[in-house]
């Protein structure tokens, strides 16, 4: 930690004394010893790739998890928590937990029992050519995006921290990343994912109950909040205490005048099209899915994530809040000022909040661990990122269109390679990302253009035995398109390159080019279908719903599983759990 | 139960199958081993440290976090060794599909 010294360390914005770097010493030496063990795990390219599907549930469970609980989730989460309150559980209960179910029980024995290796693989055997390379390299160009995201996050925290300049603190993270997913590929991620989800937890639990404890407990978090919005001056447009501490209707999360669209907004746009097109297609989550043991492991993948992601939002939402109310520079930035300082150096932002609680909260010692907690976080985001991709890269693009018939060795070697390339992409990405000022926007954004036509696709091909290879790619092309021009249309979707013609900005921008993109995605893909030729049905068998014998998409084992076990019963507790966490807030 | 030991991983349950497969090292020990050491070194920053309580809110705040970690990580320990994880005998290959180009799968691996 101490071998760049020499650099500038003016500006770090907490003060880690040698028992913390200790601390994150020791996760480094874990997570580089997980790499190197799992190396000599991986013996062909299966393995490398989808681990040999030998995970137990309950691993891949954690690791769907933590694969998401990235940088964007905590630090964008608790600033959405400091900036907007209580309604941001909305991107964890509609917006993610419903989703997960469904993957659970309806869409995961179509993706594990027909034993494809990846999303786009899938698509190959539904739609054929077209929808295949449209989809393959949306999501390779998309998972490169993102990684750029969370290297950016990343490198500014590793900045924030010791002071290193951005572009070393990047590449110090790249090469950190790379050397664990190269040593031991995907087992390796998921295994520091599922250790990395321990670590987070062993972070934040801290930081939120000593926050809360600072602040005299929820009631006393309740009344300081109220205090703070009923003070703060008009022109800092603070949303009302009413709207912070209760999560219905959520329009300070919106965006939207009207209660009645709020919810609408929130329950069709951000809980149905975005959710589900990303939970239920994204490969980063599915893949991890797909290392699992056995049909009912992978069914119970997203499930038994859901238990896990439902109690998130305590994590991270609550420490933000009390951010706001508790850290002098949040207050002052909430209430309409601009406080000098936080992780850019150029100004405290609402990113910053929960680095800014640690250093007012935490003692040396437990500083470490929320430090360790942090960085694992962001290399497990980006991490999953690039073994997706790698995955999409020498599977679906390399393989099937440029070099057939090769040996396993070879696509080896070329997933290793694509690793490589995407480290060095993600560092000029993250240069792309460090220039939007909200983060969370440019992904919500990023996911309406990428995964809501995809989601589209998939639910109509899935159900719709009639649905051609046509309808397949030029949906998913229109889909596209059509979010992409409403994010131009927009305020903001696009940052300033965008027109302003359609009076949306923020988070509400993303969800109705989302919306849009499913719409059009639908509706042309019906229309194509009903003029193009289907595939015959003798081709459609694990495919598509109707054309599947129902003991196909269930697992035999499961049912000499006691009831706590399976799979339905599993998603009913996780649903009924859901709906009475929405009631209480 | 720890009869039989590999050099090349830590398996205290002597459990891990002859066969070399992805995921035979049980992550529960590394998730034990590394919460424990946090622990202690917690436990002995809240008894012996600086234990900061004007910003914690006059909580020591670093021992409990450590008592509860060591907790957590004797609970993994635990764990893994009540219930290791058996390594099946044979792994059922992914079959090539005959719509999928791919390479044929060699028969033994590289």
């Amino acid at each position: 930690m101490h071998a760049l010294a020499g650099l500038p360390t003016a500006d770090a914005l907490i003060s880690a004394k040698p028992v913390d770097y200790v601390i994150i010493a020791l996760y480094f030496v874990f997570v580089l010893g997980i790499g190197v063990m799992a190396r000599r795990a991986v013996s062909d390219s299966i393995d490398f790739f989808l681990s040999g599907r030998s995970l137990p549930a309950w691993v891949t469970g954690l690791a769907f998890i933590s694969a998401n609980l990235g940088a964007v989730e905590i630090m964008g989460m608790s600033a959405n928590g400091a900036e907007l309150g209580i309604s941001t559980v909305h991107y964890f209960w509609v917006g993610a937990i419903p989703a997960m179910l469904f993957l659970g029980v309806v869409m995961m024995p179509f993706y594990y029992g027909s034993k494809v290796r990846s999303v786009p693989e899938f698509m190959f055997r539904r739609f054929g050519t077209g929808a295949h390379l449209v989809n393959s390299i949306s999501f390779a160009v998309a998972q490169l995006l993102i990684a750029g995201v969370n290297l950016y996050l990343l490198g500014s925290i590793v900045h924030a921290l010791l002071g290193w300049p951005l572009w070393v603190a990047l590449l110090v993270a790249a090469a950190i990343v790379l050397s664990y997913i190269t040593l031991g590929g995907l087992s390796a991620a998921i295994y520091n994912e599922v250790l990395q989800f321990f670590v987070i937890v062993a972070a934040l639990l801290p930081l939120t109950l000593i926050g809360l404890h600072r602040v005299g407990g929820y009631q006393g978090l309740k009344d300081k909040v109220t205090e703070f919005a009923t003070s703060a001056p008009a022109s800092a447009g603070v949303p009302s205490a009413e709207q912070q501490l209760h999560s219905w209707p959520g329009q300070a999360l919106s965006g939207f005048d009207s209660p009645f669209w709020s919810v609408v907004g929130i329950v069709f746009g951000l809980g149905f099209v975005l959710s589900f097109g990303y939970w239920t297609t994204n490969f980063v989550e599915v893949q991890r899915a797909m290392a699992s043991n056995s049909m009912s492991a992978a069914r119970k993948t997203p499930i038994i994530g859901s238990f896990a992601k439902m109690f998130v939002p305590f994590l991270v939402i609550i420490p933000g809040m009390v951010a706001a109310v508790l850290v002098k520079e949040i207050g002052e930035l909430k209430a309409g000022g601009t406080p000098p300082g936080g992780a850019s150096g150029e100004g405290v932002k609402y990113n910053d909040s929960l680095l800014l609680l640690m250093r007012d909260i935490l003692p040396n010692g437990l500083l470490g661990v929320a430090i360790a907690g942090l960085l694992a976080a962001f290399m497990a985001g980006m991490a999953a990122n690039i073994s997706a991709f790698n995955t999409v890269f020498s599977y679906d693009l390399w393989q099937r269109y440029i070099r057939k018939d090769h040996s396993d060795d070879y696509y080896l070697r070329i997933g290793r390679l694509a690793t490589v390339g995407a480290t060095v992409i993600a560092i000029f990405t993250a240069t792309i990302a460090s220039s939007f000022s909200n983060v969370m926007d440019y992904l919500q954004s990023l996911f309406g253009f990428f995964n809501a036509p995809l989601f589209a696709t998939f639910i109509l091909g899935m159900f719709w035995k009639r649905m051609t290879a046509t309808a397949g790619w030029v949906g998913l092309t229109a889909g596209t398109l059509s979010a992409v021009l409403v994010a131009f249309l927009s305020e903001d979707g696009f940052g300033s390159a965008s027109l302003g013609v359609i009076p949306l900005s923020g988070q509400g921008a993303a969800f109705v080019a989302a919306s849009a993109a499913f719409v059009v995605d639908i509706v042309l893909s019906v229309g194509v279908s009903l003029v193009t030729e289907p595939k015959p049905s003798s081709e459609l068998r694990g495919l598509v719903y109707s054309e599947t014998p129902r003991e196909e998409l269930v697992d035999p084992q499961e049912r000499t599983m006691p009831w706590f076990r399976r799979t339905l019963p599993l998603a009913g507790i996780s649903l009924g759990l859901v709906i009475i966490l929405n009631f209480l807030f | 139960m720890s009869d039989q030991h590999r050099l090349d991983a830590p398996d205290p349950d002597g459990k891990r199958g002859e066969k070399h497969t992805a995921g035979a090292f049980d992550i529960r020990n590394f998730i034990g081993a590394l919460l424990g050491l946090y622990g202690l070194i917690l436990l002995v920053m809240g008894i012996f440290g600086d234990q900061a309580l004007q910003k914690t809110g006059g909580v020591n705040a670093n021992l409990w976090a450590g008592i509860v970690l060591l907790l957590m990580s004797a609970f993994f320990f635990v764990w893994a060794r009540i219930k290791p994880i058996v390594v099946p005998e044979h792994v059922e290959p992914v079959d090539d599909d005959p719509v999928r180009p791919a390479p044929k799968r060699r028969p033994t691996g590289s």
